[in-house]
């Protein structure tokens, strides 16, 4: 299930192949300048790769995160653990919604206790998803520290949460919704914003 | 889905979903915290009035890892030994604010019956000769664990059809999942009207086990249900083991890749030898941990929702 970044999913709408509504506000090649200057904050802030282990929160901060670690690889020359961590089941909003279905949690071998962990997602919203996976997180061992590092923060917390490492600052209204397209799942990398009335199907 | 009475109730889709999701749920068991707060909050009633350890517990865990409350109620010791009616124990249980109910009952249709009169969702854990969902779920995962996808496997079901709860909801699971089936029991064992059932759903049936061994992807032994019978399906234990037991002989001509499975407990030196039970190609191990994961799931899809498809 696609996390929402908007009022009302249409989930599908984010995967459907024509372009969805609104203006594209980053490129594909944004979109990678971005991640490689997460990896070298990531990578400053950490003082090297040291027991970073970066997860990715599906659906898209799965492949973000794969495009992350690949980024931190490139720069150390060495290996960075990347793995996913489901957050579904941990959701507050479970009861709202019809059962959503539950995705891979896949930690990579030496576990999380005692590392870094940076959680990737695509779009920072209401701050609800990020609550989720660090509950999430808690049942899988005790990092050292958490950090996250978001794609897009679109503003609108709920929650007393912010990202460690953001790609773009998209002032947004509470109406629009955020659309991020990758490669792996929509053919082409790009981030687009579409108002409320483009909602309608 | 609000209940689950039946396999044949889950369109293909929601057989796939469950299944899915029961492979995150297997992972959760073996990680340290084996627990998901899905179900906080809610309550699922066991309610069981035929002995069980497997199923009882197995529900019972899958409701706890998921964080729900879980009450057993098992005929003994309750007031159904009392003689209070089926419906005056259920309304009672379900009056004190229950969300799932598991049943297990001697008689066929009646968690059917159940699900008129609550508003919980039910499940049904077991009820009678008829239907065993559950257990169909978790052989479905246990095969395709072994085999991938099952639209085209063979699976042969062998022994003592008539009284086993397991036959129904298999054939109607694997039928749904694309698998082709084949009931083999000896004659005494073959339910009545199989002729005409065979041709609506579209499963073939044998009488010989030797002529359907060579050809099959899966193999699911039933347990021969000595409790359940008045005598006279088969002359000794010995003839029906030469029948239609899996023997080491039977065992040669398996396929290399097949899959043996056993709904459990097993008779050992009956219907299954107990070489078959503990080789490699056996997936009965699998099946047992495969329990927990599926009920965990079908709770979940039952109760972790909002209700609506």
């Amino acid at each position: 299930m696609v996390p929402t970044h908007g009022p009302q999913p249409p989930a599908e709408a984010s995967q459907s192949q024509t372009p969805p509504p609104g203006r594209s506000v980053l490129s594909g090649d944004d979109i990678s300048r971005a991640l490689r200057r997460i990896a070298h904050e990531i990578l400053e802030r950490n003082k090297g790769a040291d027991d970073l282990v970066i997860l990715g929160i599906p659906a898209r901060g799965v492949e973000l995160a794969q495009r992350l670690g690949a980024a931190l690889e490139q720069v150390e020359g060495r290996p960075v653990p990347v793995g996913t961590i489901d957050v579904t089941m941990y959701r507050d909003d479970l009861r709202r919604h019809p059962v959503r279905a539950a995705q891979p949690t896949t930690v990579p071998g030496d576990g999380i206790d005692d590392k870094v962990v940076v959680l990737v997602d695509d779009v920072l919203y209401s701050g609800r998803t990020v609550r989720a996976a660090l509950d999430a997180l808690g049942d899988l061992g005790r990092p050292r520290a958490v950090r996250l590092a978001v794609l897009v923060d679109r503003g609108h917390r709920e929650l007393p949460i912010r990202a460690d490492h953001v790609g773009k600052n998209l002032p947004t209204a509470s109406s629009e919704r955020v659309y991020v397209r990758l490669a792996e799942h929509d053919g082409t990398d790009e981030v687009r914003i579409g108002g409320p009335k483009e909602e309608q199907r | 889905m609000k209940h689950l009475l039946s396999a044949g109730d889950l369109s293909r889709d929601q057989t796939l979903a469950i299944l899915d999701s029961a492979t995150q749920m297997h992972d959760v068991q073996r990680r340290e915290v084996k627990k998901l707060p899905a179900l906080r909050g809610r309550t699922v009633v066991n309610l069981f009035f035929e002995d069980s350890t497997r199923t009882r517990s197995s529900f019972e865990i899958a409701g706890k890892w998921l964080s729900a409350d879980v009450i057993n109620v098992s005929a003994k010791g309750s007031s159904v030994s009392k003689g209070e009616s089926l419906r005056d124990t259920v309304l009672t249980v379900a009056s004190m604010g229950v969300d799932g109910l598991v049943i297990r009952h001697h008689a066929s249709g009646a968690p059917a019956q159940v699900a008129q009169w609550v508003d919980a969702a039910v499940v049904n854990a077991g009820d009678g000769t008829h239907e065993h969902p559950t257990q169909a779920l978790l052989d479905a995962y246990t095969m395709r664990q072994r085999l991938g996808d099952l639209d085209g496997a063979r699976v042969a079901i062998v022994g003592d059809l008539t009284h086993s709860r397991v036959v129904r909801s298999n054939l109607l699971l694997l039928n749904t999942l694309g698998a082709k089936v084949t009931l083999v029991a000896p004659p005494t064992l073959m339910p009545s009207g199989i002729a005409e059932w065979s041709a609506a759903e579209g499963f073939a049936t044998s009488y010989d086990l030797d002529e359907v061994i060579g050809e099959v992807d899966a193999l699911m032994m039933l347990r021969v249900q000595r409790e359940r019978m008045s005598g006279g399906y088969f002359p000794t234990p010995r003839e029906y083991t030469v029948g239609y037991g899996l023997t080491r002989d039977r065992l040669r001509r398996l396929g290399p890749d097949a899959v043996i499975c056993h709904p459990g407990p097993m008779n050992r030196g009956l219907e299954i030898s107990a070489e078959a039970a503990d080789e490699a190609r056996s997936a009965i191990l699998d099946q047992v941990s495969a329990g927990v994961a599926i009920r965990m799931s079908v709770l979940y899809h039952l109760l972790g929702g909002s209700g609506d498809e």
